[in-house]
């Protein structure tokens, strides 16, 4: 049985409906990210499993013990939000010592339980100032004192690192990795960034306008996306998505995208994707990362199907560790992530690989995955 | 540019900004004559005042009309100054202040923490309070205190204790704190409306109470609006002389606004204008000093660390 288990949990408020049935189990240990544009309720569902909002329907449960209905404080819960909440008229150790005092543990009990956090978050020296007097930085690492100190079953965690610079926030995230792998303690994270998702989750749930579309490791919520959304939302830069048309060739189907500069290109299309059969000679939507489209010399060797094609390349983007090219395909802006010294030149043809082991198809109707 | 049209733009600045001094410094001196005409009045003797010109410095300085005021004017048929009325305004004044203000910010915690439905619609009739005239309310208000006072006749009879109701110190600390609530809850819970929902909430997941968030959280943060409410409180609970003329109007428990007016109204003999104008002085004095003492704590930027600025 899962650590953390949440089944058919709805949240409405009057007629609006904001978790239209949530179900997510995650293991003991777990790093669970919630990620989703803004009003994707990923939020409004981190609220509720810390009891500060109420549920309306469906149940949650931590180690098989449900905890719907109690206080926000009996939940064995510690939460870091996005602000950081820090109390301003408390010193950093008022703080960190708040929740324990408000529980009647005994000051010198504290005063031992604030060393050791601020031990672990390297905080020492700042135990005496107030929030007002901290960096950035330091009011995160404060916030995750605070988060720390009770040994909480369960982490919450709401976008903690989005009101940081990107530097911090680079360093924090490795912190709040490190700090995972080290206490193994079952986490649940709020975000927006999908790179952190990526980098952070065991376990990613994508949601969309209140419903998880899809849960999963972080690889396969990128390899096989279950829809469009997830497809697009994950990954960057974005996985192109291009219209194309199913066609039958002699050996097998086939995908025919439109080129600039050229007739249509047809790439075969794996033995396995059998399920493409029923799109014969229709529309459908040809999803390829932008690094299983490259240069051919820096395409994987390993692929089982790779094809070579000539495109007009519109636009040469050298980002330092790859170059990026934009061509047309299939009507679309396609990029492909090329090696850094790939020769390329914008306005010329250049060679592609596209590597088909890769590929997704979804259909355009429904935006599910097809294949 | 030139240099002429230059020195033409600087003298055009010059102009402007002697004519904006000049109007701030006229208008200050209109304000400030009449306190400037009280104090040297009160220091005056009356034959000075009687022969002198009343913007003229007082010749011989002198304290008595300040001590007679405070100590030996009469106040109707009483001759032993305005003191006793000082210390009766004070009794009321501060349980009024304390009440309205700690009233106002429990109001304003929950209209913004703790919403139920219907809030807004509880908070535009405390809202309505602040436009009630003061006269609207004084009969119904006279009754209502006149039950209250019959109760505590009943209770003092059963109980043995009437619980100060009746007492006209305390039937005017009653309608103060009632009639100060809208103005109290109304700054509270404009100045909570901005107060970071993420510190209460962080405060329920440390299992801190419904009292506890209020005291150790929203209250320490509050100091800038505390300070205002109690300046306004003060100086409009000080100054009242309608709810105090017509609820303690006479006798031993009046404040110093009614003393005050019986002082300058007294008939007999001579005006002594500059016991006269002390006594003023004297009421006047504790609500300057709320102003000086309190408007240094007139700070910003308290909240500056609780949320990233």
């Amino acid at each position: 049985m899962a650590f953390l288990h949440i089944s058919g949990l709805r949240k409405r408020y009057g007629a609006l409906e904001i978790l239209k049935g949530i179900d997510i189990e995650l293991d003991k240990g777990g790093f669970l990210v919630l990620v989703g544009p803004s009003g994707c309720g990923k939020s409004t569902l981190l609220n509720t499993i810390a009891g500060l909002e109420t549920i309306t329907e469906g149940d949650i449960k931590v180690d098989e013990r449900s905890i719907a209905e109690l206080h926000p404080s009996k939940r064995d819960i510690a939460m870091v939000f996005q602000s950081y909440a820090l109390y301003p008229n408390m010193t950093v150790a008022g703080n960190i010592a708040f929740g324990m005092e408000m529980r009647g543990v005994p000051a010198d009990e504290r005063k031992l339980a604030i060393d050791k956090v601020a031990k672990v978050l390297q905080i020492g020296h700042l135990l005496d100032r107030k929030p007002s007097q901290l960096s950035g930085g330091q009011r995160q690492r404060v916030a995750m004192g605070r988060a720390l100190v009770r040994d909480p079953k369960l982490f919450l965690f709401d976008e903690p690192l989005s009101n940081l610079d990107a530097k911090l926030r680079v360093d924090m995230r490795t912190e709040i990795k490190r700090l995972h792998q080290t206490t193994g303690k079952t986490i649940v994270y709020v975000t927006h960034d999908q790179i952190e998702a990526m980098t952070l989750a065991t376990k990613i749930a994508v949601m969309k306008e209140g419903i998880v579309q899809q849960f999963g490791t972080p690889a396969e919520i990128y390899n096989n996306p279950a829809n469009m959304f997830v497809a697009d939302f994950m990954g960057s830069p974005a996985m192109n998505l291009l219209s194309g048309r199913i066609t039958r060739e002699p050996n097998g189907l086939a995908v025919a995208l439109e080129r600039a500069g050229g007739e249509a290109i047809r790439l075969p299309v794996a033995a396995a994707m059998s399920s493409l059969a029923p799109y014969e000679n229709r529309e459908v939507v040809f999803g390829i990362r932008p690094e299983a489209l490259t240069d051919p010399e820096g395409a994987d060797r390993h692929a089982q199907f790779l094809c070579e094609n000539d495109c007009l390349i519109d636009v040469v983007e050298p980002a330092g560790s790859d170059t990026f090219a934009v061509t047309k395909l299939g009507g679309r802006e396609v990029v492909a992530r090329l090696r850094a010294d790939a020769r390329i030149r914008a306005g010329e043809m250049a060679r592609l690989a596209f590597n088909l082991d890769k590929a997704v198809f979804f259909d355009p109707q429904t935006q599910a995955r097809i294949a | 540019m030139s240099a002429a049209a230059l020195s033409h733009g600087q003298n055009n600045r010059w102009i402007g900004r002697i004519a904006i001094y000049g109007l701030l410094i006229l208008f200050a001196i209109l304000y400030l004559m009449p306190l400037f005409v009280m104090l040297v009045t009160s220091f005056k003797t009356m034959d000075e005042i009687q022969n002198g010109n009343m913007l003229s410095l007082p010749q011989a300085p002198t304290i008595d009309p300040w001590l007679k005021a405070w100590g030996e004017t009469c106040v109707g048929l009483t001759c032993a100054g305005i003191k006793g009325y000082f210390w009766n305004s004070l009794k009321m004044v501060v349980p009024a202040v304390a009440i309205s203000t700690i009233l106002g910010a429990l109001n304003g915690y929950v209209l913004t923490k703790w919403r139920f439905p219907g809030h807004t619609l509880v908070f535009g009739l405390m809202l309505f309070a602040c436009f009630i005239p003061f006269q609207s309310v004084l009969l119904p208000m006279a009754t209502i205190l006149g039950s209250l006072g019959r109760l505590g006749v009943t209770l003092q009879d059963q109980v043995g204790l009437s619980f100060g109701l009746g007492n006209p110190t305390v039937n005017l600390v009653i309608v103060h704190v009632i009639y100060g609530l809208g103005f109290t809850t109304l700054f509270f819970r404009n100045y909570y409306e901005a107060f970071p929902n993420e510190l209460v909430r962080a405060a329920q997941v440390d299992g801190a109470s419904f009292f506890q968030i209020f005291r150790r959280i929203m209250l320490p943060n509050s100091l800038p609006i505390i300070v205002v409410t109690v300046i306004y409180q003060f100086t409009n609970i000080w100054n009242d002389f309608l709810f105090a003329s017509a609820y303690a109007g006479s006798g031993e428990s009046m404040p110093m606004t009614v003393a005050l007016n019986n002082v300058v109204n007294t008939s007999t003999g001579v005006v002594e204008y500059n016991v006269n104008m002390a006594a003023a002085m004297i009421a006047a004095m504790p609500t300057l000093l709320v102003y000086i003492v309190a408007g240094r704590y007139f700070v910003r930027g308290l909240m500056a660390g609780a949320v990233k600025g």
